[in-house]
């Protein structure tokens, strides 16, 4: 086993292990813990693939700011030490025959279908200058527009949280 | 295949992650557990994205943007639905999706 397929694989378990708790455990706060182990995990499987600086984004962003936040709304609006109600077997059975009928399909479609197996010559592409320079470029292969689109969502949706959370008058 | 690491073991581990993520979806009722298997949901999708990315397309870098916009919507879907989460507590001193059956009174 090489250190790659060994690191892989306790990425992976990670992901697995932790995301099963985040959807079963009955201790919310617990639950978001989970949640923030299985996005490290997934940080370290793009730093695996030698993605750095989404490794980075995800790091910051996901792990440091939305599991943040998550922990804030979980704190104002719960009482720590109250365990969620368990969810009634009528309703886990059926959700789980689904999940699981779907897994398995999709499982089984992707180790019948043949990938090509050629390997380009690993050629590094991720160094920051190449991202930025795409960032900002108008050409084939350039995200100028969505850069700006998504600049106008960021804004958009700071202002509706502003004014969504902000208290009424009445 | 990445360096000893085939392709299929990445989407293996974002299907499961993926459908965990469903299973939450459909089973849980407090809405920060259900935005918690959204983020679960994004997150396996951008697995995917990478992965497909770096092993058969390893000269381009669409793979990697596309995740980059994906997080950032996640970002924005986290904020917005926890302003409303919280709005919806303040009116109801609760928030379980099954006792929400009116938008505005």
């Amino acid at each position: 086993m090489t250190p790659n397929q060994l690191m892989f694989a306790i990425f992976s378990a990670v992901i697995i292990i932790f995301s099963i708790l985040t959807v079963t455990s009955r201790r919310i706060l617990r639950a978001a813990t989970f949640l923030l182990f299985v996005l490290v995990a997934t940080g370290g499987m793009y730093f695996l693939l030698r993605f750095n600086f989404l490794a980075a984004i995800q790091l910051t962003l996901y792990a440091g700011g939305i599991v943040v936040l998550i922990i804030f709304s979980i704190l104002l609006t719960s009482h720590i030490g109250d365990k969620l109600e368990a969810p009634s077997l009528m309703k886990i059975i059926p959700a789980a025959l689904v999940t699981a009928f779907g897994a398995i399909l999709t499982i089984a479609t992707i180790l019948q279908y043949k990938f090509p197996q050629e390997v380009v010559a690993n050629s590094d592409r991720t160094d920051i200058r190449v991202i930025a320079k795409a960032l900002i470029s108008t050409e084939k292969f350039g995200y100028a527009l969505p850069f700006e689109v998504i600049s106008i969502l960021l804004l958009a949706a700071m202002v509706g949280a502003i004014i969504l959370a902000k208290k009424r008058k009445d | 295949m990445f360096e000893g690491v085939p392709l299929q073991w990445f989407l293996i581990t974002g299907t499961i992650m993926f459908f965990v993520g469903i299973y939450g979806f459909l089973v849980r009722k407090n809405l920060i557990t259900i935005l918690m298997s959204t983020e679960l949901i994004l997150n396996s999708v951008n697995i995917n994205f990478v992965a497909f990315n770096k092993i058969l397309y390893p000269t381009h870098l669409e793979g990697m943007f596309f995740a980059v916009f994906i997080i950032a919507v996640a970002a924005a879907e986290a904020s917005v639905a926890i302003a409303i989460i919280i709005n919806i507590y303040r009116r109801l001193i609760n928030i379980d999706v099954e006792k929400m059956n009116e938008m505005k009174y």
